[in-house]
């Protein structure tokens, strides 16, 4: 994937004296893992697409500390808050859109306490938004009438309460939206979740990833959708693992949207 | 002579229900024994809560068959409870069947009562049934070894013997009023006993009465063994249910808390004109420096002892657990069992020695293991499942905040992260300053 993607930084927003109508919130995952990446490319298309005036920290950015956070390491979070905090204070910051549920979650719940308060939005609510103004269209394109499964992330879904956008997008795609026997407030984790992405699991007979893409897999799906980026690497594990990587795809959302649409 | 029945009986009530109150003060003086939490605010939306989740029974009928048997057991009890208070009148006074005057409208309460008695014991029934028969696989669990599975059992066995001295009761009484005996005046309509009435056909009045007045007493001193079980058992539900979901955390699942102390550290180091050897200000100069986290059941803070308290090991939240389904030793609802166990502990050290007197033995390592803990992935599917708005998760991340920042314990690969966090700002081991190299690649 050797394209260039034109990025504004908040940097060189604030050398011109403007402000961008949204900060993206690329997170770890999105910065530097390589399938993580593409739904960061992909987001940004959409977003150029759509004529949104958006700019990144780029390297001002930093974890948001949710994983230490999660790792019983309070000391770290904090500092890490508190730096992320001072940086988007200083930008002036309001709006924030992430593609990841995780920095979702602890940019919206756990920086106002911190002197952080910024509306924040998970990826799929802020496309939506775009969809309900008619600034991005949405259509079926190749992903018409295809058999597509949604896997909620546990930080948007039960931790959030959100499980709609993602669904209402997957819907304007024309494709066929199977859900799995667990989902939405009952949907089974990816098994990445409160650090369990960065450690080994514990003794146990199956890796939680296997079991949830089961879970996907009885729905015989063409695409598993996913919302986050540790999900996905999850969910594309265990599709690996149970050998249907050829005839089954992960894909972000918004990486279905973007390919829909040729972009 | 004619009185000591009453006496009998006034005695039996007091002794009961004085045992029974200062056994709850213990549990009340047990959960004190957590830290601080103001749960004062929002007073609408919590008293919403009980009325939807303790009172509604809205997060049991999620699982339909146990939600709706559930309601029967929990409605049959509340309404036949009515009851209850004619037989502690009666008991004093000497008088029978005291409410009869309401003619209609009681034939009509005694027959509900009798309705609602038999389909608990139904319900009672099939629960036994899916607990021991169908071996429902969350009843089996390493945790419900011993006494939690003898417990789960005697609660339904005291509700089967209750609700049979009830009817049996009503039985003998029904034949009593049909023979005319003196006393026992025509009242109530028995939709129920009616049917087992003719097993005493051809009974002797004094027969008759002895099966009355045995199962009468039976009935209310039975009562008064079980309202005192409460304490010792995961029954303590019917009471705490409501407190519990009043107190329960209103803020999105996935919001951790914030450690105030870490703040006021944090805030310190990140403060250039901070004087790190300044003098504490008076309010901070006596006493420990503050732990982080939790090791033992005095770290948490109260609403978390609460729960503890309230959990009735039903166990919906060990069956949605991620890593509990994967054959990993994490179960939320051993984490309350633990949680609950080690605080009931401590509370009988407070009551052997006027104050807790180290006993060698702490929640973390005594009863809950590192191995557990990191094996949650804090989806909030425990969280979710709870019918009574219990969080495990939140004990487990105190017990991690533990682990990570007095011990220094975290398995290597997190610790790696953390210090990837430090150095470079990611979990993985990438300069900072290549975060946006993504846009050209």
């Amino acid at each position: 994937m050797s394209e260039t993607v034109k990025v504004p930084t908040m940097a060189e927003y604030m050398a011109e004296g403007k402000k961008p109508e949204v900060l993206f919130w690329v997170g770890c995952a999105g910065s530097f893992d390589d399938r993580a990446k593409k739904i960061t490319k992909a987001f940004v298309k959409l977003l150029h697409n759509a004529n949104v005036d958006f700019a990144v920290l780029g390297t001002e950015e930093s974890c948001t500390g949710d994983p230490a956070k999660r790792a019983g390491n309070e000391f770290l979070f904090q500092m890490q808050a508190v730096t992320n905090i001072e940086v988007m204070n200083a930008y002036e910051i309001k709006k924030v859109v992430t593609t990841c549920p995780h920095c979702f979650n602890t940019l919206k719940n756990e920086y106002p306490v911190l002197g952080g308060a910024y509306e924040v939005m998970h990826h799929t609510q802020f496309l939506k938004s775009l969809l309900d103004e008619g600034r991005l269209k949405v259509e079926g394109g190749k992903f018409k009438g295809k058999r597509i499964t949604f896997h909620d992330p546990c930080y948007l879904g039960r931790a959030n309460n959100e499980y709609e956008a993602p669904r209402d997008l997957l819907r304007k795609l024309e494709v066929e939206l199977i859900e799995m026997k667990r989902c939405k407030r009952n949907g089974l984790c990816c098994g990445a979740g409160g650090a369990q992405m960065f450690k080994e699991p514990e003794p146990g007979n199956k890796d939680v990833n296997i079991e949830r893409t089961e879970d996907a897999l009885e729905t015989k799906p063409d695409v598993i959708a996913a919302g986050c980026p540790f999900c996905n690497t999850m969910m594309t594990d265990g599709v690996k693992n149970k050998e249907k990587e050829e005839s089954i795809q992960v894909l972000d959302v918004a990486e279905l949207i973007a390919t829909a649409q040729d972009l | 002579m004619q009185y000591i029945p009453n006496i009998l009986f006034i005695i039996a009530l007091v002794a009961g229900v004085g045992y029974f109150i200062k056994n709850i003060r213990k549990v009340i003086r047990n959960i004190r024994l957590g830290k601080e939490l103001d749960r004062s605010d929002n007073k609408k939306e919590r008293f919403k809560n009980v009325a939807m989740i303790a009172l509604g029974q809205s997060k049991m009928v999620r699982r339909p068959i146990s939600g709706i048997l559930h309601i029967v057991v929990y409605v049959g009890f509340l309404i036949i409870n009515i009851e209850v208070l004619e037989i502690i009148i009666d008991g004093i006074f000497g008088t029978h069947r005291i409410f009869a005057f309401l003619g209609g409208a009681y034939d009509f309460l005694i027959g509900s009562f009798e309705i609602l008695a038999f389909l608990v014991f139904v319900g009672v029934v099939l629960f036994w049934t899916r607990r021991n028969l169908i071996k429902l696989k969350r009843f089996w669990n390493p945790e419900m070894k011993g006494w939690p599975k003898n417990d789960g059992n005697i609660i339904l066995y005291f509700e089967m013997v209750l609700m049979t001295l009830f009817l049996v009761m009503n039985a003998s009484d029904l034949q009593l009023q049909e023979l005319g005996a003196d006393h026992y005046i025509k009242a109530g309509a028995y939709p129920i006993s009616q049917f087992i009435a003719p097993l005493f056909d051809g009974m002797s009045e004094t027969s008759l009465m002895f099966i009355e007045r045995g199962a009468w007493w039976l009935h209310i001193l039975g009562i008064l063994v079980f309202l005192n079980y409460l304490y010792f058992s995961k029954h303590l539900h019917i009471l705490l249910a409501f407190p519990n979901t009043y107190y329960g955390d209103l803020k999105p699942k996935g919001e951790l808390d914030n450690l105030e102390a870490v703040t006021n550290e944090v805030k310190l180091m990140m403060d250039p004109t901070a004087d790190p050897f300044a003098a504490p200000a008076d309010d901070q100069a006596e006493g420990e420096p503050e732990k982080f986290g939790a090791s033992d059941v005095t770290d948490l803070n109260w609403v978390q002892l609460l729960n503890s308290y309230t959990c009735t090991e039903c166990g919906r939240c060990t069956s949605e657990c991620p890593a509990n389904q994967t054959g990993k030793k994490l179960s939320p609802r051993k984490i309350m069992m633990d949680t609950r166990d080690r605080l009931k502990e401590v509370g009988d050290n407070i009551d052997k020695n006027g104050s807790f007197v180290d006993d060698g033995k702490q929640l973390l390592n005594d009863y809950i293991t590192p191995e557990e803990l990191w094996a949650c992935t804090s989806c909030n599917a425990c969280v979710e499942a709870c019918p009574v708005s219990i969080s495990p998760l939140s004990i487990i991340i105190d017990m991690r905040r533990y682990l990570v920042m007095e011990e220094s314990a975290a398995p290597s690969d997190l610790n790696n992260m953390m210090s990837n966090i430090e150095n470079n700002g990611a979990p993985w081991p990438f300069n900072q300053m290549d975060r946006l190299n993504w846009s050209n690649e």
